[in-house]
C-alpha cells in the first residue's frame, strides 16, 4: 500500500470516490443506450430495414401463393409452415426467405460496427468520454451490446412480419414446434449477425479510418461469400488430394477434409444450422465421414426429429460459431484497451 | 484498467544506468517555485536515475573510486512523495513515458496545489498532451509516480476522473445530438441524476453563453462554441481540478479573449485548480499563477511568472520608432541615465533596441519628445513569454542533446 504519509494526505473527498470505485460503474449501460438511440434514429437503420424487409417478404410472398395454390396436394404435409421459409418460388427464381436472410445478416452486422471506436476517435469524442468516470471495457461491450440490441430488433420485427404474412396468406397456424423453430433460426441469426458485428468492431479498433474499415468488412463479406464455397475446398484439395482409387475410407476421409475446411467459415457454420433448425428431416448436415456413417445413413427410415435433436446435430455449428464471435470480440476488447487514446 | 503493482519501480533502462551524473541535491523546480525561489529551472540531470536499477557490480570496476559515480538506489514511492505538501491537488514525480526508444516525458517533477492555476507551455510535441494524459490514467506511464487528488490515475482510474474535469486537445462532440444532449450524457455517465443534471446543464450553457446554441446540433458549432461547450462539458461533474489541454487554440483573438475571461471567472467563484497547456505564450500569461516551460519532454523552467522574467538577468530591452531616421534616436538615448547600449533591431531597420539596466520607458519618452522626435513605437521586450520562452528552450534542446 502507499506510504503513511501519502495516506494521511487523502482528502475525504479522495477517500469517497475511493469507496464508490468499488462499486460497479454500470457506464456500458448509458453507452449501450445512448448507441442504440443513434442506431435507431439513423439513416443506415431505415436503409438496412427497408432492403432486408424486401428481401424477406418478397419470396415470401410469391411461395406462399405457390403453397396455397397446391394446397389440397400438401395437405398434412408435415412442417407446411417451415416451407414458407426454405423454399424458393420460381417466380422469383427460387429465392428463398432463409437464402436472402444468409446473404444480408452480415451486411447488418457490419453496418452497426465498422465505425464503432474510429468514429470516436475522428470526431474527437473518444479522449471526452474517457475521461468520464467508465471503464474503457464499457466502451466496446456498451457498443456491442447496442449492436446486437438493434440488429435482433430488427431482425425480430422482420421474421414476425413475414411469418405473420406467410400465416395470413396460407391460412394455416402453425404449430408450436414450428414457431419454436422459427425463434431458433431467429436467435442463431442474429448470432450469425453478433460474429459480423464483433468482426466490425474490432476492424473500427484497428483501421482509424471509419470508410477503409467498412471496405474491409464488406470486401470480406464479398469475398467470403463469393469465393469461400470454391475456394475453401480448393484448399482443402491441395492440402488432402482427394482418393478415389484408394479404399472407401480414404475417399471418405478426403471428403471429410474438405467439409472441416469449409466450415472454417462462419457463412457455411451458419447454413449447416440453419437446414438443421428449419428442416426437421435433417438427421446430418455433414456428408457421411466413414463408411459405417454411410451403411447406418441408408438404413434410416425418414423421419422428423424434434427440435431439440436438430439443435443437437448441429451443435458442434452452434458452439464454433459462438466461439469464433467471442474470438473477434475479444480481439476488439484486448487490441481497444492497449491503443493510445491519442491519434 | 490496467493494475501495475503500486511500489515496485519499473525495470530500468540500460542508456539511464550507465550515465554518470550524481544524484541527490537538487530541489524539485515546481516546488522550489512554491516555497519561494525567485527562480527554479529544473534540472532533470541531477537525481535523475534513482528510479533505474543499482548499476552491475563489475560494471565500472577499473574507474577509479572518486570518479564512480554514487551507487544509486531505487527511491520508494514514499520517498518520492516526501517533499510533497498538504495541499498538493496534482503531483508528478520522476514522471517518465518513453515510446519505444523516443522519450516524449522525460523525469517531470510537478506540484500543484489546491486553487492554483499552472500554465503548461510549450511547443507543440513537448509532451504536454502525454503529461495531461498520465494525470488522467488514459496512458500508462513508463517510469515514475503520479498522484491526482491523492490517487493514483493508473490504479484508480475511475475515482480520479470523477474528480477531473478535462477538456481535450481538439474536443469533439457528437455532431447529431444538441450541445445540451451532449453534456446530458456526459452527466450521465458520471451517474447524475436526470432530476440534478438539467438545472446544472442549463447554468453551465448560460455560463458559457450558449444558452441560445443549446438546443443546435453540435456539427453547427463553431470552432469557438465547441470550446465553450468543452468547458461546460469538463464542469457538468463538478469537479475539483480542471485539467485543459490547448483551450485557445484555433479560436479568433475576440474568442480567446472572451474564453479566458470564461475561465478566470470560473476559477474564482469555483476555487478550482487549473492545469492547463498552451503552446500560444502570451495568450496564456494573464490567467497563470504560475508557469512551466516544457521542452522535449522536460520541464525546463517553472514559477510565477514575473520572477522568471526578471530571473535570469534584469536588464529592459525596449523597441522604439520614431518619425524621420532611426539612428537619431541614438544620442538622445544614450544621455538618458541607465541605457547601457542603443543597438539597430535585428528585422525591423525602422526600430532600435534600447538596452539598459531598468525600466526606463517614460524617461526616454520624456527625452525623445525633448529632442522634438515624434515616437511612434515603444515596447518593451523581454516581459511576454515569448522572450522567456527563447531564453530557456534553447538551452533545454543543447542540454539534452549534450
Amino acid at each position: 500500500m502507499a506510504a503513511p504519509a501519502d495516506t494521511t494526505r487523502r482528502s475525504d473527498a479522495a477517500r469517497k470516490a475511493r469507496r464508490s470505485e468499488r462499486a460497479p460503474s454500470g457506464g456500458w449501460r448509458t453507452i449501450a443506450a445512448k448507441e442504440l438511440a443513434d442506431h435507431l434514429g439513423s439513416v443506415r437503420f431505415v436503409v438496412l430495414l427497408l432492403v432486408i424487409g424486401v428481401a424477406a417478404v418478397v419470396p415470401m410472398y410469391f411461395i406462399s401463393s405457390d403453397i396455397s395454390g397446391s394446397a389440397p396436394a400438401l395437405a398434412g404435409q408435415p412442417a407446411l409452415f417451415l416451407a414458407l421459409f426454405v423454399v424458393g418460388s420460381k417466380t422469383v427464381g427460387g429465392v428463398t426467405t432463409v437464402a436472402f436472410a444468409a446473404l444480408l445478416v452480415p451486411l447488418v452486422g457490419i453496418a452497426f460496427g465498422f465505425d464503432g471506436i474510429n468514429s470516436e476517435r475522428s470526431q474527437g469524442t473518444l479522449s471526452r468520454l474517457l475521461a468520464q468516470p467508465v471503464h474503457r471495457d464499457d466502451v466496446v461491450n456498451g457498443k456491442f451490446v447496442a449492436g446486437i440490441a438493434v440488429i435482433a430488433l430488427m431482425l425480430g420485427a422482420l421474421v414476425a412480419v413475414t411469418a405473420g404474412l406467410g400465416i395470413i396468406r396460407l391460412g394455416i397456424i402453425p404449430s408450436p414446434e414450428e414457431l419454436a423453430r422459427v425463434v431458433a433460426w431467429l436467435l442463431s441469426t442474429i448470432l450469425y449477425a453478433s460474429f459480423w458485428l464483433a468482426f466490425a468492431l474490432l476492424l473500427s479498433v484497428v483501421i482509424r479510418g471509419a470508410a477503409s474499415a467498412a471496405l474491409v468488412g464488406f470486401g470480406t463479406w464479398l469475398g467470403l461469400i463469393l469465393f469461400g464455397a470454391f475456394l475453401l475446398p480448393l484448399a482443402a484439395n491441395a492440402l488432402f488430394p482427394p482418393n478415389t482409387t484408394g479404399t472407401a475410407n480414404d475417399y471418405f476421409a478426403s471428403t471429410t477434409a474438405q467439409q472441416v475446411f469449409l466450415r472454417i467459415s462462419p457463412a457455411t457454420l451458419y447454413q449447416d444450422i440453419v437446414t438443421a433448425l428449419l428442416n426437421p428431416a435433417t438427421k446430418s448436415v455433414l456428408g457421411v465421414g466413414n463408411l459405417g456413417q454411410y451403411v447406418s445413413s441408408q438404413e434410416q427410415l425418414p423421419s422428423l426429429l424434434s427440435l431439440d435433436q436438430s439443435i443437437l446435430v448441429v451443435w458442434p455449428q452452434i458452439v464454433a460459431l459462438v466461439a469464433m464471435t467471442t474470438a473477434m470480440f475479444a480481439g476488439a476488447y484486448v487490441l481497444f484497451l492497449r491503443q493510445e487514446v491519442r491519434a | 484498467m490496467n493494475a501495475r503493482p503500486r511500489e515496485a519501480a519499473p525495470p530500468s533502462v540500460p542508456d539511464e544506468a550507465g550515465r554518470a551524473i550524481d544524484g541527490g541535491g537538487a530541489e524539485d523546480a515546481a516546488v522550489a517555485g512554491e516555497t519561494g525561489a525567485a527562480l527554479a529551472v529544473a534540472d532533470a540531470d541531477t537525481d535523475a536515475d534513482a528510479l533505474a536499477a543499482d548499476e552491475p557490480a563489475g560494471a565500472d570496476a577499473a574507474v577509479p573510486a572518486a570518479e564512480r559515480p554514487r551507487p544509486r538506489r531505487r527511491k520508494t514511492v514514499t520517498e518520492l512523495l516526501a517533499d510533497v505538501p498538504p495541499d498538493a491537488v496534482i503531483v508528478t514525480r520522476r514522471l517518465t513515458k518513453q515510446y519505444g526508444d523516443f522519450t516524449a516525458v522525460d523525469r517531470l517533477n510537478l506540484t500543484i496545489r489546491r486553487g492554483e492555476v499552472f500554465g503548461l507551455l510549450g511547443p507543440n510535441g513537448a509532451g504536454k498532451t502525454t503529461t495531461v494524459l498520465m494525470l488522467l490514467g488514459l496512458t500508462e506511464p513508463t517510469k515514475g509516480v503520479v498522484r491526482v487528488v491523492g490517487l493514483d490515475p493508473s490504479r484508480e482510474p475511475l475515482a480520479v476522473k470523477r474528480q477531473v474535469g478535462y477538456l481535450p486537445d481538439n474536443v469533439g462532440f457528437y455532431g447529431g445530438l444538441t450541445g445540451r444532449e451532449n453534456l446530458r450524457y456526459t452527466a450521465k455517465l458520471n451517474g447524475i441524476r436526470r432530476s440534478e443534471a438539467e438545472p446544472w446543464i442549463d447554468e453551465l450553457l448560460h455560463e458559457v453563453r450558449l444558452d441560445d446554441a443549446g438546443d443546435k446540433k453540435a456539427e453547427q458549432y463553431s470552432r469557438g462554441m465547441r470550446q465553450r461547450l468543452g468547458i461546460a462539458d469538463a464542469l457538468v461533474k463538478r469537479p475539483s481540478v480542471l485539467i485543459l489541454d490547448e483551450p485557445t487554440i484555433a479560436i479568433d483573438p475576440s474568442g480567446v479573449e472572451e474564453l479566458l475571461l470564461l475561465l478566470r471567472r470560473l476559477v474564482a467563484e469555483r476555487s478550482l485548480t487549473v492545469l492547463l497547456s498552451s503552446h500560444i505564450l502570451g495568450q496564456v500569461q494573464g490567467l497563470c499563477d504560475r508557469v512551466g516551460f516544457f521542452a522535449a519532454g522536460r520541464m525546463v523552467a517553472a514559477g510565477p511568472l514575473d520572477e522568471l522574467a526578471g530571473g535570469a538577468d534584469r536588464t529592459v530591452e525596449l523597441e522604439v520608432g520614431i518619425e524621420g531616421l532611426p539612428s537619431e534616436i541614438d544620442p538622445v538615448a544614450m544621455a538618458v541615465p541607465g541605457v547601457t547600449s542603443v543597438a539597430p533591431h535585428e528585422r525591423d531597420e525602422r526600430l532600435r533596441i534600447v538596452t539598459a539596466s531598468s525600466d526606463v520607458a517614460a524617461p526616454l519618452a520624456t527625452a525623445l519628445a525633448g529632442a522634438n522626435l515624434t515616437l511612434v513605437h515603444l515596447r518593451r521586450r523581454g516581459t511576454d513569454l515569448l522572450e522567456l520562452y527563447r531564453r530557456y528552450v534553447p538551452e533545454a534542446v543543447d542540454g539534452r542533446t549534450g
